[in-house]
């Protein structure tokens, strides 16, 4: 959009150098622009690739473990192992990936730097120290030496207990991201003290909006973590009550997918039209989709919780009508995504119904790791409304269809798509062309080759009954039946489709290093950070979708009707009753 | 606001789609009768549990299998803790063939999952609550009992069985009495 900044074309052209007044060609990326902000983005991605490295080694030798192919660690470490790669890659790796994303969004899409240093600093070390806290106790379980461990997944449910750091490290993690979100709200009010009438830059909207849910939403896990399991732990309070502090855990446990869901969105709705080759299909109804996601996110996590007792089936019931009405932003998106690429394809030449996909530029990585991040993600759509399902639901519940599921949202939706998009966005904020073009051209698709395997041997063997977090294969009391093709077929594949993702996490971390260290700073990009306008932009949505407050107030409305009654019950009877010690004591 | 007619269509199908869901979650609950765990086990002190001393609770008794004080079908009493249930892990439990199975599990320690593998009996069992829930096997036939929960370094040690058998057999080896 046309800000009437003087160097308005410096990012809002597809040309990547531009002609000076002098008649000298100059550069325009985001990282001359903006470096500052270019800053940022590379602090915040290089750290979430090292999480991402540490996350990926764990998750190559947890799927060789309990597939026993390969066995380095005793059971028992495990668990540690299985806490390591959840919390790297489910707090750490997408937490430093989304804040560095958008901070690239706010600053493109308004046009100007952060707004405080010391603010930008003051998040950057919240969250990194966090990290360090809650990463050095989980690894310190390892180790005998250390008095200290936090073997209790990255789904802390009380009373298995951890060692007050992780809970501090945990707590300080989320406050960094508060920080961090009003660092976008600080920089938004500036843009709009110099807008006061023009409609909120779509990329902004999308980050504002995703933020505001965050806050909602991480309300439930501060409220567990602060009042209850760091006194908890620290021996203030002997007792919680662990229905209780489980259903805090939820509240913020399902929004949290949202969380790595909607930079992913941002992305697909923003980025993937242009690497198509077209435009966005409709600005309106992506910000209808963005506001639904905000009212609807929190109100549902009583999803996880259909198969606890303490909950009466009623309140399940009202959190299951709408956790599936959540499928409808979802749904939109999946229009939208398909026709800007469809759009794009056609653009470039492509005819007939399907024959448009050809057209497309599948070898370039960006586009084809998104693309296919995209195509996961639909069938990891389907096997949602399957968790979704209040009845069906108890057939898989806690099986190993779960962790199939979450590694088509999470895994690849914001993984595939935080990597792919890197290979487009890192040579922006670094100043240095891409290397080893040919190495990233293959990447997204050993990814998806690995998680088709890896994924679809867990959802068959979760039908079977085999159990997710467990170290081993099989019991000596029973066996477990296949319901199609063998156990031993399911763990093969597991075990192949495992080493694949991390072959393409090397692959990628081997792309990024080199481009860090080998490219050379000012040199021909080869890509530019303009992103064109919508078919149908903002002028065509009604202004009352800007209307930030009045989407919150909804929002806070929807979870007070979902979870004021069940609350209410469950703390009738004392906030720390019916309670239970911490286990080790 | 303009919306394109193809993205109406779409939204309309979307809608349409979502409520046949919640329809057949309904049609699940009131046709087959599908059961669900809810409050109604109600709550217990952890610690009467993991002392044993369960005549001090209102709502759960010795672990075992047990005649229903009603004269129809039996209910079954769970207590799971690092790592085994009781009953179930030392030997099977045992149900008999076609008559409504009461459960009721509740913990001693932390949070498990009680799962029949590869069926839909399936629960949480978190410490302080009992779940409670119907069951009626329409088949004999041996089934693992498994915990889903990570619950301790010895999480993938903790399983068990339980035996549905002919009606005639089970009289002889009811555990319980009323």
């Amino acid at each position: 959009m046309a800000t009437g900044h003087p160097d308005d074309t410096a990012t809002h052209s597809d040309e990547e150098y531009v002609e000076t007044a002098e008649g000298t060609r100059r550069r325009r990326a985001f990282v001359d622009r903006y470096p500052e902000a270019a800053q940022i983005v590379r602090i915040c991605l290089g750290i979430s690739f090292v999480a991402f490295a540490g996350g990926a080694l764990f998750g190559l030798i947890q799927a060789l473990h309990r597939t026993n192919v390969l066995r380095i660690i005793p059971s028992s470490d495990y668990y540690t192992l299985l806490t390591g790669h959840g919390v790297l890659m489910v707090l750490v790796f997408t937490t430093f990936g989304i804040a560095g994303l958008f901070q690239w969004a706010t600053t493109r899409s308004l046009d100007r730097e952060p707004p405080s240093s010391r603010l930008t600093a003051a998040w950057l070390g919240t969250i990194t120290l966090g990290t360090l806290l809650a990463g050095g106790t989980i690894l310190a379980g390892l180790t005998d030496a250390i008095p200290a461990s936090a073997d209790v997944l990255f789904t802390f449910y009380a009373p298995l207990k951890a060692h007050p750091l992780f809970y501090v490290g945990a707590a300080l993690i989320i406050v960094g991201s508060w920080l961090a979100g009003a660092s976008y709200f600080l920089q938004f009010r500036e843009w709009r003290s110099e807008n006061p009438d023009a409609r909120i830059p779509l990329q902004s909207f999308m980050v504002l909006t995703t933020m505001l849910m965050w806050y909602i939403s991480t309300l439930g896990v501060a409220v567990e973590v602060v009042f209850f399991l760091i006194p908890w732990s620290l021996g203030l309070i002997s007792q919680v009550d662990p229905l209780l502090t489980r259903t805090l855990f939820w509240y913020f446990g399902h929004p949290v997918v949202y969380f790595w869901l909607l930079p992913a969105y941002l992305i697909w709705y923003t980025v993937l039209p242009k690497l198509s080759g077209g435009r966005l299909f409709s600005d309106p109804l992506a910000r209808v989709v963005f506001v639904l996601f905000l009212i609807l996110s929190t109100p549902v996590g009583f999803h996880h919780q259909y198969t606890d007792p303490g909950i009466a089936s009623g309140y399940k019931f009202v959190a299951m009508t709408n956790t599936f009405f959540l499928l409808l932003p979802s749904l939109l998106t999946l229009f939208t995504v398909v026709a800007s690429m469809e759009h794009g394809a056609r653009q470039r030449g492509g005819t007939g119904y399907l024959g448009w996909l050809k057209a497309l530029p599948w070898e370039r990585p960006a586009f084809a790791g998104i693309a296919l991040s995209g195509i996961m993600f639909a069938a990891g759509g389907f096997s949602g409304m399957i968790n979704a399902g209040m009845n069906i639901n108890y057939l898989i519940h806690n099986t190993l269809w779960v962790p199939g599921h979450f590694h088509l949202t999470v895994g690849t939706a914001f993984a595939l798509t935080l990597m792919a998009v890197s290979y487009w966005l890192v040579p922006q904020v670094t100043g240095k062309r891409l290397q080893w073009r040919g190495l990233a051209a293959v990447q997204p698709y050993v990814w998806f080759v690995g998680m088709v395997l890896m994924s679809n041997a867990m959802h068959r063997a979760g039908l079977a009954g085999i159990p997710r977090r467990t170290a081993e294969p099989q019991y000596d009391q029973f066996s477990f039946q296949a319901v199609v093709g063998s156990v031993v077929e399911m763990r093969i594949q597991i075990a192949i489709g495992g080493t694949l993702l991390f072959v393409g996490a090397v692959m990628f971390l081997a792309v990024m290093l080199a481009t860090w260290t080998l490219g050379k700073s000012n040199s021909q990009l080869r890509v530019n950070g303009f992103l064109p306008e919508p078919m149908s932009g903002a002028e065509d949505s009604p202004r009352v979708l800007d209307n930030l407050k009045l989407w919150v107030g909804i929002a806070i409305v929807l979870v007070a009707l979902a979870y004021g009654l069940p609350l209410y019950d469950m703390v009738a009877d004392g906030v720390l009753s019916p309670g239970s010690l911490p286990v080790p004591a | 606001m303009h919306v394109h007619r193809f993205e109406k269509l779409w939204f309309g199908a979307s809608l349409v789609l979502i409520v046949a869901f919640v329809g057949t979650i309904v049609y699940g609950a009131i046709g087959p009768g599908v059961a669900m765990v809810g409050d109604d086990g109600g709550t217990i002190e952890a610690a009467a549990v993991s002392d044993g001393n369960f005549e001090q609770t209102e709502n759960f008794r010795e672990p075992g299998v047990y005649e229903s004080t009603d004269g129809d079908g039996v209910d079954v009493y769970i207590v799971a803790r690092q790592y085994l249930f009781n009953p179930g892990t030392a030997e099977p439990i045992e149900v008999p063939r076609g008559e409504e199975v009461t459960f009721h599990v509740t913990s001693a320690d932390v949070t498990h999952g009680f799962n029949l593998a590869a069926t839909n009996v399936n629960t949480m069992v978190i410490p302080g609550q009992v779940a409670k829930f119907d069951v009626t096997f329409e088949e004999t036939g041996e089934y693992g009992i498994v915990c889903h929960e990570y619950c301790g370094s010895g999480h993938h040690t903790m399983a068990g069985q339980l035996h549905v058998v002919p009606q005639s057999q089970f009289d002889t080896t009811a555990e319980g009495e009323n």
